[in-house]
């Protein structure tokens, strides 16, 4: 059973069923990374908008190169030389790469809920790249994948998120996309930064202060950055961190022996993850990479392919299509 | 958690669709499928035909391929599949060499998906053999307008430089849309357009027969 999608907006409000049916759709397109020409004209005559208000390396580089590889055209917007800068207002600036008649538009922006103010207001297909500390629907789509292939399922883990909880829209995403699936999920960071209202995310989700009981039995470890700006004396010192929080080799051994260890970049070595960790063998934050451009291309594909919906009445399409 | 489909989430129905039907946007052959009456006309092959057909054709591909030794089949998903399987094993018992077989999936390459509506479901690619200088031989059931093979080509071309490309198909039914044709054709059928050439592989469908079905409006 297809089920079709307008927008990506959040893993919130999709079933298990959606997210399943985006998963599967992406082995395709992970074998695709293999081969030797990398070039689909699938999306042929199709163009992305990328609409970055906030700044991204990563996640703009993987959305342009799943739009190429499937044959799609670029438009670029980035936050440095954004119009934004100049005291436009959002709305007058998608408006505007909307009059340029793009086929879907993906937006990152610093403010959670951008992207479904656009989706409501535009009408193409929007794809959230991340939307202040809301969701990060792509993120949590590859992590999942990732988590699915080394371990062969997603059903009945246990996921530790070791870190900034209050302010990451990747774990946020990550809660909502796992939590459907059955996993059980631990916060684990400093008490600022796991508060108690985030217990209201899933029923399977628990608070625990000190990491070397968070990792305990676990299957899955995900560390997620520390912004450094955010570490500042009294509250909280830098070495106060690494002291307490870093993800070791050590502290590795605690989790079951076979824990996948995910970091959704850029990773500071030496600060929320000890060099050992992150390019050891439970390390997946290579495969995270890989899976993210598979997850986004079968995105693109499903969101961005395809006639307009008000093309596809009966009476309009062409007696010639087969 | 839990919470009901929104109202944005379309549901596309059942996807068994009627070879040589391929080429054509699943979602507009629902809907055709629902708006019209199928009416089968005449089987044109049995279990048993089927059976020798294959035969005949893994016989042949040997015969004109002048040794085996860079020969390899490539099935097009779906009832391309079991057909070159059988047509490997049947190499096997009589010439005793291992033909590889691979899977290609054409979605990615189809030339109307910017005219239908849901995109159709992709699937993997299994060709686990490098295809540069192979001697490929591309297996489907039914050859129609030729589209299916255009798109098939093109993804083996993504894959590297095969040596040379034929076609082995069961069934030829005419009307060609682009210049192909195949090197070994199990049955030539004369059809009109309105008709249908419905291809059951027991792999796929339980049961084992060619039959020529009719739309009635």
């Amino acid at each position: 059973m297809l089920q079709r999608l307008e927008h990506l907006l959040g893993i919130e409000d999709l079933t298990r069923e959606q997210i399943s049916f985006i998963l599967d759709q992406a082995k395709p397109f992970q074998e695709f990374q293999r081969h030797p020409l990398k070039k689909l004209a699938t999306l042929r005559g199709k163009t992305v908008a990328l609409a970055f208000f906030e700044s991204s390396t990563r996640t703009r580089i993987s959305f342009a190169t799943a739009a190429a590889r499937l044959g799609a055209d670029t438009m670029n917007l980035q936050a440095e030389s954004s119009s934004l800068k100049k005291g436009e207002s959002l709305l007058d600036t998608v408006r505007t790469l909307e009059a340029m008649r793009p086929d879907g538009i993906v937006i990152r922006h610093s403010s959670s809920g951008a992207p479904e103010f656009i989706a409501q207001r535009l009408g193409i297909p929007i794809v959230n790249a991340g939307d202040g500390t809301h969701e990060h629907p792509t993120q949590a789509l590859l992590d999942a994948l990732t988590i699915r292939d080394r371990k062969g399922k997603l059903e009945g883990w246990n996921l530790t998120i070791v870190g900034d909880i209050l302010h990451s829209r990747v774990a946020r995403s990550n809660i909502h996309l796992l939590s459907k699936f059955g996993v059980r999920i631990t916060l684990c960071g400093p008490a600022m930064w796991v508060p108690r209202e985030l217990e209201s995310l899933a029923s399977n989700l628990r608070r625990v202060p000190r990491i070397e009981e968070a990792l305990d039995g676990a299957d899955a470890i995900i560390a997620l950055r520390v912004q450094t700006e955010r570490l500042h004396e009294p509250a909280l010192a830098a070495e106060e961190y690494i002291l307490r929080y870093q993800l070791t080799p050590r502290r590795l051994k605690l989790a079951r022996p076979d824990a996948l260890v995910l970091h959704p970049g850029p990773m500071i070595r030496g600060l929320e993850i000890d060099d050992a960790v992150a390019d050891g063998p439970q390390s997946c934050v290579l495969e995270q990479v890989t899976n993210g451009l598979a997850i986004r291309m079968a995105l693109l594909y499903h969101l961005v392919g395809g006639a307009p919906v008000e093309n596809t009445a009966a009476d309009k399409v062409p007696d010639k299509v087969q | 958690m839990g919470s009901p489909a929104r109202p944005r989430v379309q549901v596309i129905g059942p996807s068994r669709i009627p070879t040589g039907f391929r080429s054509a946007a699943p979602t507009l052959c629902v809907r055709m499928m629902r708006q019209m009456r199928v009416v089968e006309k005449r089987q044109l092959l049995s279990a048993d035909e089927i059976g020798r057909t294959l035969q005949r054709l893994a016989h042949e591909i040997v015969e004109k391929s002048g040794g085996t030794k860079d020969l390899a089949l490539i099935g097009v998903r779906r009832r391309g599949v079991p057909l070159s399987e059988r047509l490997a094993k049947t190499i096997r018992t009589s010439s005793g060499v291992d033909i590889p077989v691979g899977t290609i999936d054409i979605t990615l390459y189809r030339d109307d998906l910017s005219t239908v509506g849901p995109q159709p479901v992709v699937h993997s690619n299994e060709i686990n053999f490098p295809v540069d200088d192979r001697d490929l031989v591309i297996v489907d059931d039914v050859l129609y307008t030729g589209r299916t093979i255009r798109a098939a080509m093109n993804g083996l071309f993504d894959l590297g430089r095969p040596k040379r490309i034929r076609l082995c198909v069961l069934i030829d039914r005419g009307h060609r849309e682009m210049p192909i044709e195949a090197s070994f054709v199990g049955s030539h059928v004369q059809t009109s357009d309105t008709e249908i050439v419905e291809v059951h592989l027991k792999e796929v469908d339980g049961d084992e027969r060619v039959v020529l079905v009719d739309r009635v409006p």
